[in-house]
């Protein structure tokens, strides 16, 4: 079964991107990655550029709306996401616990949802 | 009423639930297997409480008081159910012995019986634990979800299923007979143990899992030990708890950094609860079966002797694991093991006994890779020692214990 760890990053989670190679939460993150990928449970994923890069599309009664920032106006906001191979939501859990964002953001655990994606796909 | 007495008044009403829970909740449920009709009349009982004591005074005895009222809030619920069910004889049985119930503020304690039933062979492992917490100790679904991370939703559906499973597969309460003795009760000790998290702290830099429940699990052994003083292995739970909670306030320094046991300055460490747990080992040991737990807290005992003597008997510890592993040859123990054997016979040793753990077991294992990181450093061995380091941080779910791991990786 697949997992998608969605990781919610404070401001300075996001700042701490621009440290330099012997800052703790880069440490923590390359470990991190290290450990899924020896686990094999690694399927993929990507962290994303801060959310004041974003742009939000909208067609409002037919007309383009394009908005600076990102969807959600929140303080912690989505860094990235990696996918997971696991047995079941309990061991998501475990290893979204482990994740060095959940100490100073939120990890969301979400299935993936391979019915809807054959719904989709044909 | 005066608010000072208000609030008294509710102290009380928390006290008496707080020490009463597990008896009533055991007391009504003992005969119909209905844990969540008995809890939930309890909670009747206790808002009643809430409602009448402020204005009525404190009753003389109020835990009779509660086993009354809850006891009539549980007929009422039981009578429900079973109009669908049609069990009338249950509730004849009910309605025969409410009559004493009502009249006597005594009643037996069936905690034991409770605490059996928790963690009996038919009910799923991963819920003895949460079954204990709720049905003895009154802890609502949402808290031990968080403890066990799992969705509080998630949790709440578990705990009702477990019940209706008490309640409708035949699962007796009782004392198990002396054959099955040993097998259950150890079910039990291990559902307890499970509620105070892992306990590894003999090894620098262990992810230590702490539910926040350690208090609740001592509370629960102090309980089993009241209704079986008897076993040594009872007494050896608690000497284990007791040893490492001795060591909490010495566990994170000033500023919140992670301390290992052997940089761990001892003058912190509770002398009464270290005391206490002596007490109870020997206890033990004076029952001459020796056991799991015994010798957990033999080596733990063996660790807080360094408050008198300066230095710490690694070869003790190493024998105590290797009679450890006879007995339950665990990731934990063996991982446990080889540390101490590192300490006592050198790196290079310490790492041949890691060398016997089969590598499938220990990819999600954190404890094995930061022993691994930290031997392979002693040896000089850089970049392996790096690759182990990155393994332990990445698997550390305790921010800090990861600092520590981070800052020795260097």
């Amino acid at each position: 079964m697949q997992f998608a760890l969605l990781i919610f990053e404070s401001p300075e989670a996001f700042a701490a991107r621009n440290a330099d190679e012997n800052d703790p939460y880069l440490g923590a993150w390359r470990a991190y990655y290290k450990a899924l990928v020896e686990a094999d449970v690694y399927v993929g994923g990507n962290p994303l550029q801060p959310p004041e890069t974003g742009t939000t599309v909208r067609l409002k009664d037919g007309k383009r709306r394009a908005q600076d920032g990102p969807f959600a106006d929140t303080k912690e906001q989505l860094g990235g996401f990696t996918i997971l191979e696991l047995p079941s939501l309990d061991e998501a859990l475990e290893w979204a616990a482990r994740c060095p964002a959940a100490s100073i953001g939120a990890v969301e655990v979400r299935p993936v949802s391979p019915e809807y994606l054959r719904r989709v796909t044909g | 009423m005066s608010g000072s007495e208000q609030e008294s008044t509710q102290r009380t009403i928390e006290r008496v639930a707080r020490e009463s829970y597990g008896r009533l909740v055991a007391y009504l449920s003992s005969h119909t297997r209905d844990l969540g009709s008995a809890e939930d009349a309890l909670s009747n009982a206790l808002v009643a409480a809430l409602e009448t004591w402020p204005r009525d005074g404190v009753p003389q005895n109020p835990e009779a008081w509660l086993l009354t009222t809850a006891r009539r809030s549980f007929i009422d619920l039981v009578r429900h159910r079973q109009v669908a069910e049609a069990g009338e004889s249950t509730l004849a049985l009910l309605r025969e012995e409410s009559k004493d119930m009502i009249l006597s503020p005594e009643f037996p304690d069936e905690r034991l019986k409770l605490l059996f039933v928790c963690a009996h062979p038919a009910i799923d492992p991963a819920m003895h634990t949460p079954l204990m917490l709720q049905t003895v100790l009154g802890l609502d679904a949402a808290r031990i979800a968080h403890a066990f991370l799992i969705s509080p939703t998630t949790m709440g559906q578990r705990l009702v299923r477990a019940k209706t499973k008490i309640r409708d597969g035949g699962i007796r309460f009782e004392i198990p007979r002396e054959r099955e003795l040993p097998q259950r009760l150890d079910a039990v000790l291990e559902a307890i143990y499970a509620a105070f998290g892992i306990g590894w702290d003999d090894m620098a830099g262990v992810d230590q899992r702490g539910r926040d429940l350690a208090e609740e699990a001592i509370w629960l052994a102090r309980v089993l030990l009241q209704l079986m003083s008897g076993e040594a292995e009872v007494h050896g739970l608690l000497a284990l708890m007791l040893h490492c909670e001795a060591r909490r306030a010495a566990r994170r320094g000033p500023d919140g950094r992670y301390v290992p046991l052997s940089e761990q300055d001892c003058q912190k460490w509770s002398r009464p609860l270290i005391a206490e747990a002596e007490r109870h080992l020997a206890d033990a040991a004076s029952r001459g079966r020796n056991g799991r737990f015994q010798l957990e807290a033999a080596i733990q005992s063996v660790h807080a002797g360094r408050a008198r003597s300066g230095g710490v008997h690694w070869n003790a510890i190493m024998m105590f694991y290797e009679q450890l592993i006879r007995i339950t040859p665990t990731l934990g123990t063996r991982t446990g093991y080889a540390a101490a054997v590192a300490e006592a016979r050198g790196a290079e040793a310490g790492l041949a006994a890691l060398g016997g753990i089969d590598p499938d077991d220990i990819s999600a294992y954190q404890p094995y890779w930061a022993v691994r990181a930290h031997l392979l450093q002693r040896l000089g061995k850089t970049p392996e020692a790096l690759d182990a380091f990155d393994r332990a941080i990445g698997l550390t779910e305790d921010p800090a214990v990861r600092n520590f791991l981070l800052e020795r990786r260097g």
